[in-house]
């Protein structure tokens, strides 16, 4: 968005130039021009945390990270180490099949989960809030095991 | 597994035996609906006659509702409603096999309230069993109408009525993706319905305070949830405890002098209990390791406390333990796990979800874990709430598609119906009978 701003800003200089000054008057040419596009999330926003896999999935009524997890733990802690003024909250999910009240218990063991892996990762376990949304906030709205293993989560997000 | 569906669909017919008076037993399986003629009350002007009509309306459904009761159709009736107010012509009655009259009057007093006196009648006995009068402001007219409803369900079964009573739920609207959910209230015939919060929290498991001024529920209150007290009276809510963690799953105590709850902190889920008077904060489970111990609910006498654990095993079961955390005992062993016990306001039966092979169910035990049955299953039946009698179960009732409704049945297992919602419902609690 500031590098459109930018643009329009300078071609507006630059349409006022033609308009009202003489030719022999070099200065414009020295008006900064972009020539490379910035492209991607910004490094340590929110945006470049989820590019790197912000969630873990979980096994029916398990808590545990499952091995296909542990990359995506490792990626998140080497980045919380990178952007150490950063806090995160993990958000433990479940999915429908279950009582509400047990699944609130359930998405905060997962979430925990994800915490104490973090830890083990060397992230300042005070940087990492948990918190359990149940069954409340499904990714996926379906009603098979497809969905279910897709709700099934524990999601980081940026604080 | 059979064993159990058999039970769901087992209904005991027994023969209507010949009392001296007329009574529907209401704790066998299957009573054919008794019929009733309940008869318009009779109303001076125009105004108060349509009145009148209003609150046998209101009785009608009241009663049916119940399925104890099946309404005569009042265009069959034989005696008009002026020559009624002399008195029954019983003759007349007994051959639209009416067993029972209800009649009444509705007048305006010196003070513009309203009073409503009604009449129930044996028709076989050619005898009146009950005859009352009230007096209200004309905007609780509903609720005259709800207490003659009680006052007759009273009569002729012999058990306290659950009509003058309210309900809170959350209810819900949007994508299963970006579902809001608010809580709401309303009486229990889905009548005077509104909206205690606005939609921008998360907010689940509305419970009713015993006097009925509170409501204890869980809200997100800026992403972190917590047990809070709505006040009914103000609309204001109070944070309930300093727990650095997340509270949820809370139920008030008989006298409404605690409230129990769970606190989640390190992947381990305990019973706590917060004292309202003294707000003297105790811990009554101990979870070794990870254990989840949740949706806890006192018995009526304040004495015990029935939760679900999933300290025996991966397969929640429930627990009963006396109110200080101690006497633990598992009191449920069938197939399948088992949540959510609420305590029946007899005292008699303990309520509960259960899972079983991807299938929910509703059923009910004793406190000592005998006498299992189910009474209602589906794709997801949970949650269920006691009528204050005892003799109905609220629940929600969910299907494939995501509709979720607030579902009511018998304790026998008849006469299911679904609970009239502006929008999908769940996680009812049921009021106790309104002073």
């Amino acid at each position: 968005m500031r590098q459109i701003i930018l643009m329009s800003a300078a071609a507006a200089l630059v349409l006022a130039g033609c308009s009202s000054t003489p030719e022999t008057d070099s200065g414009y040419h020295d008006w900064p021009t972009p020539n490379t596009v910035v492209e991607g999330p910004v490094p340590g926003s929110a945006d470049d945390f989820k590019s790197i896999g912000d969630r873990v999935y979980f096994d029916l009524n398990k808590y545990n990270i499952k091995t296909n997890g542990d990359a995506t733990i490792k990626a998140q802690a080497a980045w919380l180490k990178k952007w150490p003024s950063v806090g995160v909250v993990v958000e433990g999910h479940a999915d429908e099949r279950g009582t509400v009240e047990y699944n609130l218990a359930l998405g905060e063991r997962r979430a925990t989960s994800v915490k104490r892996a973090l830890v083990a990762n060397g992230v300042d376990g005070s940087r990492v809030e948990v918190v359990s949304y149940g069954k409340e906030h499904p990714e996926v709205n379906g009603h098979n095991e497809a969905a279910w293993s897709k709700n099934r989560r524990a999601v980081t997000t940026i604080r | 597994m059979k064993k159990l569906l058999n039970f769901l669909y087992a209904l005991f017919i027994l023969p209507v035996t010949a009392h001296c008076e007329m009574r529907i037993d209401v704790t066998q399986g299957h009573v054919a609906p008794t019929p009733i003629a309940l008869t318009s009350f009779y109303g001076k002007s125009q105004g108060l006659a349509s009145f009148g009509q209003q609150l046998t309306k209101v009785i009608t459904s009241d009663l049916e509702s119940s399925g104890l009761f099946k309404a005569i159709d009042p265009r069959a009736f034989i005696q008009d409603r002026d020559s009624l107010r002399q008195g029954p012509k019983f003759d007349s009655w007994r051959v639209l096999n009416a067993q029972l009259l209800m009649k009444g009057d509705v007048s305006r007093m010196a003070d513009g309230r309203l009073r409503v006196e009604f009449r129930l009648y044996d028709v076989i006995r050619e005898k009146q069993m009950e005859g009352l009068a009230f007096f209200t402001k004309e905007k609780n007219w509903r609720r005259i109408a709800h207490k003659i409803s009680d006052a007759i369900y009273k009569r002729v079964t012999g058990e306290e009525g659950y009509f003058d009573t309210r309900i809170v739920y959350v209810a819900q609207t949007g994508p299963a993706t970006k579902r809001i959910k608010r809580l709401a209230i309303m009486d229990q015939d889905g009548a005077n319905h509104h909206y205690l919060s606005s939609g921008r929290n998360l907010v689940l498991t509305p419970r009713f305070s015993p006097a009925m001024h509170d409501i204890t529920y869980l809200d997100f209150q800026k992403g972190q949830p917590k047990v809070y007290i709505l006040r009914l009276a103000t609309g204001q809510k109070y944070l309930l405890g300093k727990f650095p963690g997340m509270t949820f799953a809370p139920r008030f105590s008989p006298d409404g002098s605690n409230v129990v709850m769970s606190f989640a902190k390190n992947a381990s889920t305990s019973l706590y209990n917060m004292n309202l008077v003294t707000k003297t904060v105790t811990r009554l489970t101990e979870t070794i390791g990870q254990m989840i111990d949740t949706s806890p609910c006192y018995s009526p006498d304040g004495s015990k406390i029935a939760f679900n654990t999933d300290r025996s095993g991966p397969r929640s079961q429930i627990y009963v333990m006396s109110a200080d955390g101690s006497n633990m005992q598992r009191i449920s062993f069938g197939e399948g796990s088992y949540r959510t016990p609420v305590w029946s306001p007899r005292g008699d039966l303990i309520a509960f979800t259960k899972m079983y092979k991807g299938q929910f169910y509703i059923g009910v035990m004793k406190p000592n874990g005998e006498g299992e049955r189910l009474i209602a299953t589906g794709w997801l039946v949970e949650d269920p709430a006691w009528s204050p009698n005892g003799r109905i179960i609220m629940f929600t009732r969910g299907d494939r598609q995501g509709r979720s409704r607030i579902h009511t049945i018998d304790l026998t297992g008849r006469n299911e119906r679904e609970l009239k919602t502006p929008t999908d419902a769940a996680g009812a609690s049921w009021s106790p009978l309104i002073p």
